[in-house]
């Protein structure tokens, strides 16, 4: 596959270079490069980022097909500039066995537009009863367990999970919810929530997860990661967990960066997410916490969900937004802009740690010749008004619906092919990777 | 229903029909007139409650009770009865706040009532007042005193009492002020304002 | 007004408006053998009720056939919702079959609210007027506008009076509707429960906290008890019925140190023997009986102000 990229600026460093690649592999970078016979693709000052790597999606398939296939979830992936997505197990039926793991990377692979990588479930249908089967699992690809959309409360359960995940290498990823705590919540206990008589869901609960988990982590050696962090107390704890020693990594959505919980006035569900919009203040430490690293990466929670199951009253509403081709402008709405991340912070918190926490070694690599061509091209002056309608997702739940974000992408590379350009996906290659 | 101020208007523009001197002469002689009609005070006469329409016409009501206590010795029950639940025309404007409804103590029934307003010009006005007395109980009779008849009635409603007759055109508002609620006493005819009024 | 959503949307005129006309309502009909009023000939009224409520339902069916409205009923039971249609579609069925006012009351927060926003955005539904009559713990705006005239008639003006509500205020509509507008009107409010009965965040309402009722009863002016579930013990708020009537029941011994003049509310159906004692709700402080009156008169000035006027007015 031989693509010449024309006047990009890698990390938004410097004048515009072009980028050669062949055989999927970044041939060259300099300027005035020769296309060859390659395709040529016009970058027109763009910054040159690696590839987008979403450690946490929720790509519906199989079961929930009306929401979102990996089909159409890749699309929107490759859309929002990633290379690569990690597909939650809480499918019907659950991933937690090799054949459904396998039928999602085959499905993926014939989709052929981003690299899908099945989650594995922690525990048997996500009761939080039993050990899945981690290891077979692992054989077959899985790099990343989690039960996320439920806790793995049991601590005996967890500390085993820990323990048994350190002969695979594999991270386990904690979805931080006490359900003791949090039994009738519908949105952060918080002003509002007290205000428009909604079940509260408190901090505590997530924090006190995250802090049993860092402790039981740090006995056993393993690695543990955080999902969608959404309080400032678990921001905190990260940073004591991390300063003893403790290998805990963690993930914040662009939700989380931008939304609080002054959207749930109009009582409209399409805020309604697990763990749900919080403080103002808690925002603002999430952001911060971002920038410092305590916090690793931005992970979407893309978690598209049917007309009906949002069209409702709050109560009867399921959680969770799109995000996929959003995150990104997201983040450089409430990091770029601000100041809090240049260009190179956004490859750090989008692609390079993301891979390495997956272990991923062909995504998150730096921008130079022998790397593989996993690329994406900011549109960084571009604006653009979000309709739901008009994303590539079935669904079309997103909290963004009539904003104008700044920031667009403007083509996506995997492995050296053009997988998204202009808004427009390419077609699916049909044929195994 | 709180008092537009009614001498807001161009003063070039208001012709003043009837001077303070003129309106409580022209009350007085209504009160004369009622005691006269009514038989008030005789054996066989029906007992007599007079009832005003919110705004004006309750403190004419009232006026004309104390002018009828003054000449025969009589005192006339006296109400207000607002009318605005059961007008015709809610559903043409802005929310109309209620006024006071206030039924003498020995009630309507078996009485000649009389209502009182300022002006008499459509009759809708009366048509809802003859609708609200209905269902507060059950009159003998049922009589109608006004200040000013201005004409072009859309009903057929005539008032048994009227202090002056004033031709007017529909282009034209007739004003009734009253000390207990303008400040002074007066009767003024105005071009009818661009988007005001309208037969009441 | 074209909803009547929350207590907390009303402005001080607006709310003082619909308690104004309340009072003339009930003044109107004073004495008649024939209670009916014309206003609302030919407007068509629905209550639609996902939670038992024989009260207020027919507290709002008498109002609205008291005006001359049309009024029909549609209960969550034995019909379509029963069925599984959802909220949105039974909404929208009957704002096409001809009603020009939904009274509804659901066990969902926000319920009224996402109704006014389906009902605008349809042809059918754009002029249709919504009625909150209980939504989950969010609000009950007539309550709250039954009590105060309730509080009205007792006290005079509410500006500057002292208010307490005792009891579980984390799940009470009633608590929140009346803390918004009683402070809009301009009284004080107490709020007496135990701590795990008051929502994190109230630090942020128009109150005053305590956990101590004794100590606050005299200074009060009036004394609001909420309903208590009992099951709520099972969600571990408090040990036992004993112990919660113990410190915040109010009985009889209570009622004394209430000062001469002050009124006793209670939203019902009361829990006599819980929340307050049997004696005190049959005393003459109590105007509990006051407070269903002045609903019926209350709901059909709210369905005046909502239906009376020219629809874009």
């Amino acid at each position: 596959m031989n693509l010449l990229i024309r006047g990009v600026r890698p990390y938004g460093d410097g004048d515009p270079v072009d980028v050669s690649v062949v055989d999927g592999v970044i041939a060259g970078i300099g300027a005035g490069l020769d296309a060859g016979d390659g395709e040529v693709l016009d970058g027109d000052g763009a910054v040159l980022l690696p590839g987008f790597v979403d450690l946490h999606t929720h790509l519906r398939e199989p079961g929930r097909e009306d929401t979102e296939t990996i089909a159409t979830g890749s699309a929107a992936a490759a859309l929002g500039g990633f290379t690569a997505v990690f597909a939650m197990a809480n499918t019907a039926p659950v991933a937690d066995n090799a054949v459904v793991v396998e039928h999602v990377t085959r499905r993926g692979r014939e989709v052929g537009l981003v690299d899908v990588h099945p989650v594995g479930a922690v525990t048997v249908g996500l009761a939080g009863e039993r050990l899945a089967e981690l290891g077979t699992m692992a054989a077959a690809g899985v790099r990343m367990f989690s039960d996320d959309g439920h806790c793995v409360a049991d601590p005996l359960l967890m500390r085993r999970a820990l323990e048994y995940a350190t002969a695979l290498d594999v991270v386990i990823a904690q979805h931080a919810e006490e359900p003791r705590l949090t039994v009738g919540a519908q949105a952060h206990e918080g002003e509002a929530a007290a205000r428009l008589g909604l079940g509260g869901w408190p901090s505590s609960a997530e924090e006190a997860i995250v802090a049993r988990d860092c402790l039981l982590a740090r006995q056993a050696g393993a690695r543990l990661h955080i999902c969608h962090v959404s309080t400032e107390g678990t921001a905190e704890l990260l940073r004591w967990a991390r300063a003893r020693g403790t290998r805990v990594s963690s993930e914040v959505t662009p939700h989380h960066l931008l939304l609080d919980d002054s959207r749930l006035a109009t009582f409209d569900p399409v805020n309604k997410v697990n763990p749900p919009l919080r403080a103002a203040t808690d925002a603002a430490a999430l952001r911060r916490a971002l920038a410092d690293g305590v916090i690793d990466c931005v992970a979407t929670d893309h978690a598209p969900h049917a007309a009906q199951d949002k069209d409702c009253e709050w109560a009867a509403a399921r959680p969770g937004m799109l995000g996929l081709q959003t995150a990104l402008s997201v983040v450089v709405e409430t990091m770029v802009r601000p100041g809090l991340l240049t260009w190179r912070d956004v490859a750090r918190v989008m692609s390079e740690r993301p891979a390495e926490i997956a272990g991923l070694p062909d995504q998150g690599r730096p921008l130079d010749v022998g790397e593989p061509a996993n690329l994406v091209l900011v549109d960084t002056d571009a604006e653009w008004t979000v309709r739901g309608a008009e994303l590539a997702s079935i669904a079309a739940n997103t909290p963004y619906e009539g904003m104008t974000l700044p920031g667009r992408v403007l083509a996506t590379v995997l492995r050296g092919r053009c997988t998204a350009r202009d808004g427009r996906v390419a077609e699916p290659t049909g044929v195994f990777g | 229903m709180a008092s537009r101020s009614r001498d807001a208007a161009d003063p070039a523009e208001q012709r003043e029909l009837l001077t303070a001197g003129d309106v409580a002469r022209t009350v007085a002689r209504m009160a004369h007139q009622v005691i006269e009609k009514t038989a008030l005070g005789g054996v066989e006469a029906a007992p007599v409650v007079l009832l005003g329409i919110p705004t004006r016409g309750a403190p004419l009501a009232a006026r004309l009770a104390r002018h009828v206590a003054e000449f025969c010795g009589v005192e006339v029950p006296t109400g207000i009865l607002d009318v605005t639940l059961y007008r015709d025309d809610l559903r043409r404007g802005p929310t109309r706040p209620l006024a006071s409804t206030e039924l003498p103590d020995r009630g309507v029934d078996d009485a000649l009532v009389i209502l009182v307003d300022d002006v008499l010009y459509s009759g809708r006005t009366v048509r809802a007042a003859l609708d609200a007395l209905r269902d507060a109980g059950r009159p003998r009779a049922v009589q109608l005193a006004v200040l000013v008849d201005r004409g072009h009635r859309e009903l057929p409603i005539r008032a048994d009492y009227v202090g002056k007759n004033v031709p007017t055109s529909r282009a034209e508002e007739v004003d009734v002020l009253f000390t207990e609620t303008d400040g002074r006493d007066a009767v003024l005819l105005r071009p009818r304002a661009a988007h005001g009024g309208g037969p009441g | 007004m074209k909803h009547l959503l929350t207590a907390a949307e009303l402005d001080a005129d607006t709310a003082t408006a619909v308690l104004d006309t309340a009072d003339r309502l009930k003044a109107a009909l004073l004495g008649r053998e024939v209670r009916k009023l014309p206003t609302l000939r030919g407007r068509t009224v629905v209550t639609m009720f996902y939670e038992n409520s024989t009260r207020t339902r027919v507290s709002f069916e008498i109002a609205g056939k008291w005006m001359s409205a049309d009024v029909v009923n549609v209960s969550a039971s034995g019909s379509s919702v029963g069925k599984g249609e959802s909220l949105r579609d039974t909404a929208l069925t009957l704002a096409a079959a001809g009603a020009d006012c939904v009274v509804v009351r659901h066990p969902a927060s926000g319920a009224a609210h996402r109704l006014a926003g389906w009902l605008g955005a349809d042809p059918y539904g754009t002029n249709t007027s919504v009625v909150n009559a209980g939504d989950g713990m969010h609000e009950h705006p007539t309550q709250a506008l039954l009590d105060a005239a309730t509080l009205r008639e007792r006290l005079g003006s509410l500006r500057d009076r002292r208010i307490g509500i005792v009891g579980d205020v984390l799940h009470s509509r009633v608590a929140r509707s009346n803390v918004a507008l009683l402070s809009t009107l301009g009284a004080e409010v107490v709020l007496v429960a135990p701590p795990t009965l008051l929502p994190v965040g109230v630090t942020g309402w128009p109150v005053t906290v305590s956990h101590e009722l004794d100590a606050e009863l005299p200074a009060l002016d009036a004394v609001m008890t909420l309903r208590v579930q009992a099951e709520r013990m099972h969600g571990l708020f408090f040990p036992s019925v004993r112990e919660y009537s113990i410190a915040y029941g109010l009985n009889q011994a209570r009622l004394g140190l209430l000062p001469e003049h002050a009124v006793v509310l209670h939203p019902g159906p009361m829990l006599r023997g819980m929340e307050i004692a049997a004696a005190v709700a049959d005393s003459p402080r109590a105007a509990i009986s006051d407070q269903v009156a002045n609903g019926v008169h209350v709901r059909m000035a709210v369905l005046y102000h909502l239906l009376a006027h020219r629809e874009d007015a």
